[in-house]
């Protein structure tokens, strides 16, 4: 990108102020940061139903064609299920394996990829735009504006970002996109939904698959957990989950809450125009105040000398 | 040329052997540099450089045991967080002295501004080995305009504004040694101006430290996460503000015996008892804050675990007990456990970022970050950096004394 002398105008004309001015007034995706909204309507999304899932793990095969990364493990080998795995640079979805704890005999598979929230952490983290939540519902990166402070990897808390920290002089971050490329330029559906062999994984609207999801837990009482998890958790995401185990069992943080996290910088950012209008006058009346009472004092001194 | 910096009574010779080789000739200042502590000090930044060869060649990978659970390490844990926080004596004497006319410690502030400056500047010296793309440092500023709902943008932009005002601060001392008259009657009168946006830069990015973790609630120990995290973070700045500039004069006076003047050395028990006391002030101020962070938390139950008791070490050890200590040294007028009590504080306010960042974070995953002994490396040839920075500076500028030629110029 350019540094035109427009660019460096509007950029030291942000000093600080601006932050206030833009918070209040600013563009959509600045609002969708820090404001409660309900969501872009016709966004996608994804369900897996990790009941369906049998491991075979062809969505890792597919997820690293589709993004043009190294090819995981051997399919047939199923040693990569003795430790757990989490989404890195080297691949954007693993399927883990997890043990029933009412049946210590039943395993669970759970696919793991980005989560694509609705108010996402890492977008309102990150300092230069490099993260973006679209109209689509795919949370995208930017890598030409990343700086890699991976501010982004600490506010993420569903662990889904990998780093590049091999890559001496331009590691990226590397993420799940729910193949935007494919879906919103070419109206496909992402690779992983696409080969999923028992269709444990499918790909729609959001709205769509919350009902579909909610109508499976109708029509088999006492199949599965009852909750669409992903429908509320942190304000919601876009990849939703159903399962019968409870899912902290498979993995899935359940002690976010249903506030989205962006929120929670929301009151301390508000503090910022505050602190930036009252303390120049507070700190000036002050000095202004002590410099008074010395002059007094000076004044005092002065004519008792003279009497 | 070579000629006149060699012959003593040459004007410009004599202005480079006053000013830059602290009186001595070019030979005998080579060999003035031979000292141990020097010795040690080249050992220890040729290895923070094998260190940042290897980073900037193999990558983060190679020198770090950062990974994609624990992406900060010791490098944003201390090198950034400590860094800003014990850095903030230069806002709180700035505004004691030039704001709030407390003219008793004005002998400490050029010190503390200048503790300050390049606390900041080392603190972005040590960003550049953590950021995966160390160039684009300017782009939140100059490029990539947007991320205003990012505490990390605020963070960016303010540390980039009150470096530049510490300059503004601190450029009365260059222009008084550089013999700038003009330019230095000029910089005076920018110093209140300066002083005003800078207190209320630190105000906000000292608070934005500790804002910066609100975003992660799962991953932050429940007793360490708090909507009040932005709040502990700036009291307790002031807090390590005041017990560096108590311990620099405790290291200033030892070290720089020859050059600090006699009013200096005479008013800085004074000084130090001052600080001691309102150290003790805001201590107590911070120990209460931190326990109505508990009560809002209302996790009383993890108290009774492992990281529940280091909790109380850091509320109690590090916190309680030097409120205490400080006011016991004040009331006795004991300077020495003053300066002891200095140096607990300055303790627990790195055992506190260190907590935030990196102890109790991640508390419940396995995958546990401990740093590897390159990154300790890097953090310890940027402190060396920094002490000979401060060295350097102090021989040579009208810090710790007066310039006789402008009386009460500080």
């Amino acid at each position: 990108m350019e540094v035109t002398r427009r660019k460096l105008l509007q950029g030291m004309g942000f000093l600080a102020g601006a932050i206030a001015l833009r918070n209040l007034a600013g563009p959509e995706q600045a609002l969708a940061a820090v404001e409660d909204f309900p969501g872009y309507p016709e966004r996608f999304g994804m369900l897996t139903d990790t009941t369906m899932c049998v491991g075979c793990r062809w969505c890792e095969v597919a997820c690293a064609q589709a993004n043009s990364m190294p090819p995981p493990a051997a399919l047939s080998d199923k040693s990569v299920f003795n430790k757990m795995r989490r989404p890195s640079a080297e691949a954007l979805t693993v399927v883990n394996r997890y043990t029933d704890p009412a049946d210590t005999k039943r395993t669970v598979f759970r696919k793991m990829q980005c989560m694509h929230c609705n108010e996402p952490a890492c977008v309102s983290a990150c300092l230069v735009g490099a993260l973006e939540k679209t109209k689509t519902g795919n949370v995208v990166y930017h890598e030409d504006k990343c700086i890699g402070c991976r501010y982004c990897m600490v506010a993420c808390p569903f662990g889904a970002l990998g780093y590049e920290y091999s890559d001496a002089l331009s590691p990226a971050v590397r993420k799940c996109t729910m193949c935007y490329q494919k879906v919103v330029r070419e109206g496909g559906i992402p690779a992983c939904a696409q080969i999923c062999p028992t269709k444990a994984t499918i790909f729609g609207k959001r709205s769509d698959l919350i009902e579909v999801a909610r109508g499976r837990i109708r029509s088999q009482p006492g199949k599965y957990t009852n909750l669409v998890y992903g429908e509320n958790e942190a304000g919601g995401t876009s990849w939703l989950y159903l399962s019968s185990v409870p899912f902290d069992q498979i993995g899935l943080p359940t002690n976010l809450g249903k506030t989205p996290i962006p929120e929670l910088t929301r009151d301390w950012l508000l503090a910022v125009p505050l602190v930036l209008i009252t303390w120049p006058p507070l700190l000036l009346g002050f000095r202004s105040l002590f410099r008074r009472q010395e002059q007094i004092a000076e004044e005092e001194a002065k004519n008792r000398k003279v009497v | 040329m070579a000629t006149k910096i060699l012959n003593p009574r040459g004007s410009q010779g004599s202005w480079v052997m006053k000013n830059l080789l602290m009186e001595k000739t070019p030979a005998d200042y080579i060999k003035s540099l031979f000292t141990p502590f020097n010795a040690i000090a080249a050992v220890i930044l040729l290895t923070g450089g094998i260190v940042a060869y290897l980073r900037f060649t193999r990558g983060l990978a190679a020198v770090t045991n950062l990974s994609d659970a624990n992406p900060w390490g010791l490098w944003i844990g201390f090198d950034v967080l400590c860094g800003v926080a014990l850095a903030a004596g230069g806002y709180v004497l700035a505004s004691a002295v030039y704001l709030f006319g407390m003219e008793d410690y004005r002998p400490v502030v050029r010190p503390a501004i200048l503790t300050g400056f390049l606390g900041y500047f080392f603190v972005v010296i040590g960003l550049l080995f953590d950021l995966g793309r160390p160039w684009r440092l300017p782009y939140p500023i100059f490029v990539t305009v947007g991320g205003v709902a990012s505490v990390m943008f605020l963070v960016a932009w303010h540390v980039f504004l009150y470096l530049t005002c510490q300059f503004v601060e601190f450029s009365p001392a260059v222009m008084e040694w550089l013999g700038w008259k003009k330019l230095r009657e000029w910089t005076v009168k920018l110093t209140v101006g300066a002083t005003v946006f800078g207190v209320m830069l630190s105000t906000l990015h000292q608070s934005a430290l500790g804002a910066l973790f609100l975003l992660a609630p799962a991953k932050l120990h429940p007793l360490w996460y708090t909507p009040l995290l932005p709040w502990f973070f700036f009291i307790s700045s002031i807090i390590a503000g005041m017990s560096m500039v108590i311990m620099e004069g405790m290291l200033s006076h030892r070290i720089f015996n020859g050059h600090a003047d006699s009013d200096h050395t005479s008013r800085l028990e004074r000084i130090t008892l001052g600080l001691g006391k309102a150290a003790s002030l805001v201590l107590f101020l911070y120990f209460w804050l931190k326990v109505v962070g508990l009560v809002h938390g209302n996790h009383w139950d993890l108290l009774s675990t492992p990281l529940g008791s280091w909790f109380l070490v850091e509320m109690l050890g590090f916190i309680l007990a030097p409120c205490f200590l400080f006011l016991w040294g004040v009331k006795s007028k004991n300077v020495a456990l003053v300066r002891f009590t200095a140096v607990l504080t300055v303790i627990g306010i790195i055992l506190n970022r260190l907590n935030v960042s990196v102890i109790a974070f991640n508390w419940d995953i396995s995958e546990r970050y401990v740093p590897r002994w390159s990154e300790i490396a890097v953090t310890i040839a940027i402190i060396t950096l920094g002490l000979i920075a401060f060295r350097w500076i102090v021989n040579r500028m009208p810090v710790l004394k007066e310039h006789p030629e402008y009386p009460g110029g500080h």
